[in-house]
């Protein structure tokens, strides 16, 4: 059984069309590459997956379970995991708290606890994510963007997700640094056994961390194959055209 | 803070620094009034009704012979209560409704913004008031009320703004996507993103509050006498106005200070919160 399955997926603002019929599936421990151009519907479908609108129609279900229609306390449980990364490290995170606040606050919500126990997770998180205890008391804006998608990825991972949907983690970060990034990525799914719903415009970052593409364009999936049907042998013409707009990016 | 920041932002603003020190001698003389008032405010003397100031009675007495200096203040403690009761009951009041319309949005937003604020925003404020204390009869309570009644929607307005704008923010759709409740999110993730132009409101609200006041008292619909207070003073003083302009210029000059000292905190306030020029005084 697919960890998670979205079929048929539809959102309609007034008579704008932002997603139409798009299906996918995703096994447990792969990444789904979802590429396309701004204004494709990416972000809209990462939204209807994490429950956070509801699609005019078609369905998400996790694990077996549907997530949409359900009212948001019925979706509590679920949100321990499946966790989002968001594109702008700057507008994610709460300019007013503190770093250990912020990384800790899905452990209060869910699982209450002491503060002390709270502190010592805090700081193995920001470890994993390769920070270390000095940002704890420190507010977001002392962060470079790069520190701060960490600390991003460091409170999805605090309930121990097992899916994370990564909406653009690296677009606004510079090359170097996005590199870095993406490999944090790719080195936490191996140690946490995460499935990525991973979506981007950059079509070599999507090759580099995706088991499967499915290209989006307009709302539609034109196409959709494993990332070397994809990669070395796109059908459609727009998946060539986005495949030769970017520049290869060599990540060490 | 330190010391160091202190004369730093001394240098930077001084007229934050004024408004302050004013502020809190305000604050001072409504709190320590019985020991500070070298008389009974209410004490009437009319063998030295209407005498000019003196070493005796500094700011001079009134046609009933009471100390003016003692009544103003005793004057600061009524202006001081009704202004931090009015804007801690508008503010509670705006926080929640404005709150609960931003955040909701839809048909609450509707109910509450199109219908509820529109048809208090149409009425104005000190009319309101008036009719409200003319209903009710005056007293300290009333006249806390009556002005809350028409001040609360500048705040639910301002509030339900900054919320519509902050809800969409993706720290917020972050905190849902974690499980967070409704209250969890407004209290930890938006109040305090829009507390700032609120508290500058609620500063510059205060110093509304004492105008209003003192309007009221004016008109003989604020604190019935004997209670001290600035507006009544002033009411009081109307038919000595040439022959004591004691009378008129010491409670006017009371509540022009406060009121200005209010507006320079706002204005400070407004400065300090604001992260760019917080940068710049070095916090």
């Amino acid at each position: 059984m697919p960890l998670l399955e979205a079929t048929r997926l539809t959102k309609d603002y007034g008579e704008v069309r932002v997603v139409d019929d798009v299906s996918f599936v995703i096994h447990r421990g792969e990444t789904l590459g979802l590429v396309g151009e701004s204004g494709s519907g990416k972000s809209t479908i990462a939204r209807m997956v994490l429950g956070l609108i509801e699609p005019s129609s078609g369905s998400v279900s996790f694990d077996g379970a549907s997530i949409t229609g359900m009212p948001q306390s019925r979706l509590r449980p679920l949100r321990r995991r499946i966790q989002p990364v968001f594109q702008d490290p700057y507008a994610a995170l709460n300019p007013r708290m503190r770093v250990l606040d912020i990384v800790t606050e899905p452990l209060v919500i869910h699982e209450g606890g002491s503060r002390a126990r709270h502190r010592l997770k805090a700081s193995e998180l920001l470890r994993s994510v390769g920070l270390d205890d000095s940002a704890l008391p420190r507010y977001p804006h002392e962060f470079s963007g790069g520190q701060r998608q960490r600390i991003n990825i460091a409170r999805a991972l605090a309930l121990r997700p097992e899916m994370l949907v990564l909406d653009e983690p690296i677009s606004a970060l510079d090359v170097s640094v996005g590199a870095q990034v993406v490999n944090l990525l790719r080195d936490l799914q191996r140690d946490f056994q995460l499935t990525y719903l991973f979506i981007s415009h950059s079509m070599p970052l999507v090759r580099y961390l995706s088991t499967n593409i499915a290209v989006l364009r307009h709302g539609r999936l034109v196409e959709m194959g494993t990332r070397d049907e994809i990669c070395d042998a796109p059908r459609e013409l727009y998946t060539q055209t986005l495949i030769a707009a970017t520049p290869e990016l060599r990540l060490a | 803070m330190t010391a160091d920041s202190i004369t730093n932002t001394a240098r930077r603003q001084p007229l934050a620094i004024l408004g302050l020190a004013l502020l809190a001698l305000f604050f001072v003389l409504a709190v320590f009034a019985p020991l500070l008032a070298p008389d009974n405010p209410a004490a009437i003397d009319l063998t030295h009704r209407l005498a000019a100031p003196s070493a005796a009675h500094w700011f001079g007495t009134d046609e009933l012979g009471r100390d003016i200096l003692s009544r103003i203040i005793f004057g600061a403690r009524l202006s001081l209560t009704v202004a931090v009761s009015v804007v801690g009951l508008s503010l509670s009041l705006g926080l929640i409704l404005g709150g609960l319309a931003g955040f909701y949005g839809g048909v609450i937003d509707t109910l509450l913004n199109i219908f509820l604020m529109n048809a208090f925003l149409a009425l104005p404020g000190i009319l309101l008031a008036i009719a409200f204390v003319a209903f009710l009869g005056p007293g300290l309570v009333n006249l806390v009320l009556a002005l809350s009644i028409g001040g609360w929607v500048g705040y639910a307005r301002l509030v339900r703004g900054q919320v519509l704008a902050v809800r969409e923010r993706e720290f917020v759709e972050a905190a849902r996507a974690l499980g967070a409740s409704d209250l969890r999110i407004f209290l930890r993730h938006i109040l305090p993103n829009i507390l700032q132009p609120v508290i500058v409101q609620a500063a510059i609200g205060m110093a509304g509050a004492v105008l209003a006041e003192a309007t009221l008292s004016f008109l003989g619909l604020g604190v019935p006498p004997p209670t001290a207070s600035w507006g009544s003073m002033l009411n009081d003083a109307r038919s000595h106005l040439f022959d004591s302009p004691h009378m008129v210029v010491f409670p006017a000059i009371a509540v022009m200070l406060c009121v200005l000292s209010f507006n320079f905190l706002g204005d400070a306030l407004r400065d300090y919160l604001d992260p760019r020029t917080r940068m710049s005084i070095g916090l």
